[in-house]
């Protein structure tokens, strides 16, 4: 689903923030990236998601050579991929309904659809009876698990996290990995940058350690 | 005719955007009212201008003295052939009126009013012809048919010197229009200015949905998509700023309409202020609302690119 191959990213300013970063992720696999504030997590994610541009290297998603994607297809890109965000990022004048849908509406899809669509993701979230609630009435971990729900409506192959649970408890971020684990199973690859070790070396899954910019570990996945 | 159906959803989809941006207008009324006012008053003052010179236009073509001929007699047309010719002329589809003044009328009246009568008499005859004071009908009042009905008339045997007093009337319409250019030239200023309003109203409220735009881009949204609602805003402002044009446009009418009426009826005239017509009013909406996309447009494809999710 992911691969790089020997990605450098080199910000305008001069700071490096991967060098050589070469793994392939699987499709329908489940991994997270680790690594202290800095080592690159966010911008291994970003590239991912088109925000940056690889300085060298080239980066594939799902077949596609990213480093040559054109700027006009970035949005048909992005909606193969459900972003998460550590401080959610939802859109606090629209209820939780229409921040679910949103999605849908920019895919075009029909009314009936999107109704159907955005309660069957609220109800595997578990926030079925808040559709009509504005996000700012929400807990934190609703909030982000409204979220997920808005990352997974129009069933993306991909999902991509960044410290998705970095501003909750320990108990509402094993519910929030749990239900990643969940979309895991049914088919959906998952990548989510993390540095809650504690947690996530209790659920398993290999993780991919950024040190300085570069991967230490890329064997933990199994394949080069 | 069936529609297919990714048409229906494209045109549902636009239907759907333009009723949001208007319903985001309505919650904000007093913002989005002063928005459409400042618009309204810039279209009203060129709108207003513009039908007042048309009225200006309309009087003159009206004018009674607007052109009339001043037809001398040769000295040997005899009195009653110079009636005959009269009774002639009269029959001529151009001429609405025709007044045979003679020689003696002619020098009597100039008796009157010169003051020279003792002069006059000290003459042995009469020096003054006869003269046929002509007034063009109304489809010949114009200074081209008027010029051409002069040489007609210069042409007859028994016509000595033919004379067209139309300098005033083509020195007002050639005044109505500068005027008119003024206006055009107004106009264009002002339109300008209502890109420049809508645009940067259109600007503030970019830079107030910054968030959401990011947002919507990181969730892949397309470029068309986002500007979308930004282009109806400036659609509805340019709309509603022409509607409100209108509305003032047509109050100040109302206002000035019995003071002039009254004053025409002094001068015995009919003459009525003609208000904006309904394609008027047509043309000015349509105007005013493809300057609002315009000046949107403008503003969305400055400041819209410059925001990028990071």
């Amino acid at each position: 689903m992911i691969r790089f191959d020997n990605v450098s990213k080199r910000y305008p300013e001069g700071r490096d923030a991967l060098q050589a970063v070469s793994f392939h992720l699987p499709a329908g696999a489940m991994a997270f990236l680790t690594g202290h504030s800095g080592a690159g997590k966010s911008t291994l994610l970003k590239l991912i998601a088109l925000l940056e541009r690889t300085t060298r290297g080239q980066l594939f998603l799902d077949g596609e050579n990213l480093s040559r994607t054109r700027s006009r297809r970035i949005p048909f890109v992005r909606r193969k991929i459900g972003m998460i965000f550590q401080n959610y990022r939802l859109l606090f004048d629209r209820t939780v309904f229409d921040n679910v849908a949103l999605p849908l509406v920019i895919a075009g899809h029909r009314h009936q659809d999107i109704g159907r669509r955005v309660r069957a993701a609220l109800d595997k979230v578990g926030l079925l009876d808040k559709e009509r609630a504005l996000p700012i009435t929400l807990s934190g971990g609703e909030q982000q698990r409204v979220g997920i729900a808005r990352a997974v409506v129009n069933k993306p192959p991909l999902l991509l996290a960044d410290e998705p649970t970095g501003n909750l408890d320990p108990d509402l971020s094993r519910d929030i990995m749990r239900l990643f684990e969940e979309f895991n199973r049914v088919g959906v690859t998952v990548l989510i940058a993390s540095h809650d070790l504690d947690l996530i070396s209790r659920l398993g899954h290999p993780q991919l350690q950024l040190h300085q910019g570069q991967l230490i570990n890329p064997e933990v996945l199994g394949t080069t | 005719m069936k529609v297919p159906g990714f048409v229906q959803v494209y045109l549902l989809r636009h239907a759907q955007v333009s009723l949001n941006s208007l319903g985001r207008l309505y919650r904000a009324p007093l913002a989005s009212l002063m928005t459409a006012a400042v618009i309204g008053i810039a279209l009203a003052l060129p709108t207003g201008l513009y039908v007042l010179t048309g009225n200006l236009q309309r009087l003159s073509a009206q004018w009674d003295g607007g052109a009339s001929l001043s037809v001398f007699l040769s000295h040997d047309v005899a009195p009653d052939l110079a009636e005959v010719l009269a009774e002639k002329l009269r029959q001529w589809p151009e001429i609405d009126q025709l007044r045979l003044i003679t020689p003696q009328e002619a020098l009597s009246e100039f008796r009157e009013l010169s003051g020279f009568g003792e002069t006059l008499d000290a003459l042995d005859e009469n020096p003054l012809p006869a003269v046929l004071a002509i007034k063009p009908a109304d489809n010949a009042a114009d200074a081209e048919s008027a010029s051409a009905l002069l040489q007609h008339l210069e042409a007859l045997p028994e016509v000595d010197l033919a004379q067209l007093d139309l300098q005033w009337v083509k020195r007002f319409n050639a005044l109505v229009d500068i005027v008119q250019r003024s206006i055009w030239v107004l106009a264009c200023l002002l339109s300008l200015a209502v890109l420049l309003i809508t645009g940067n109203t259109i600007r503030l409220e970019i830079q107030n949905r910054q968030e959401e735009i990011e947002i919507t881009k990181l969730i892949g949204a397309t470029t068309a998509f986002i500007r979308r609602p930004f282009l109806y805003s400036g659609l509805w402002y340019g709309l509603g700023g022409a509607l409100l044009a209108t509305v003032l446009a047509q109050l100040a009418f109302l206002q000035l309409n019995a003071p002039v009426r009254q004053l025409a009826g002094l001068y015995e005239s009919s003459f009525r202020l003609e208000m904006l017509s309904f394609a008027e009013s047509l043309v000015l909406l349509l105007g005013g609302a493809l300057l609002g996309l315009l000046g949107a447009w403008l503003a969305v494809g400055r400041h819209l690119s410059a925001i990028e999710p990071g």
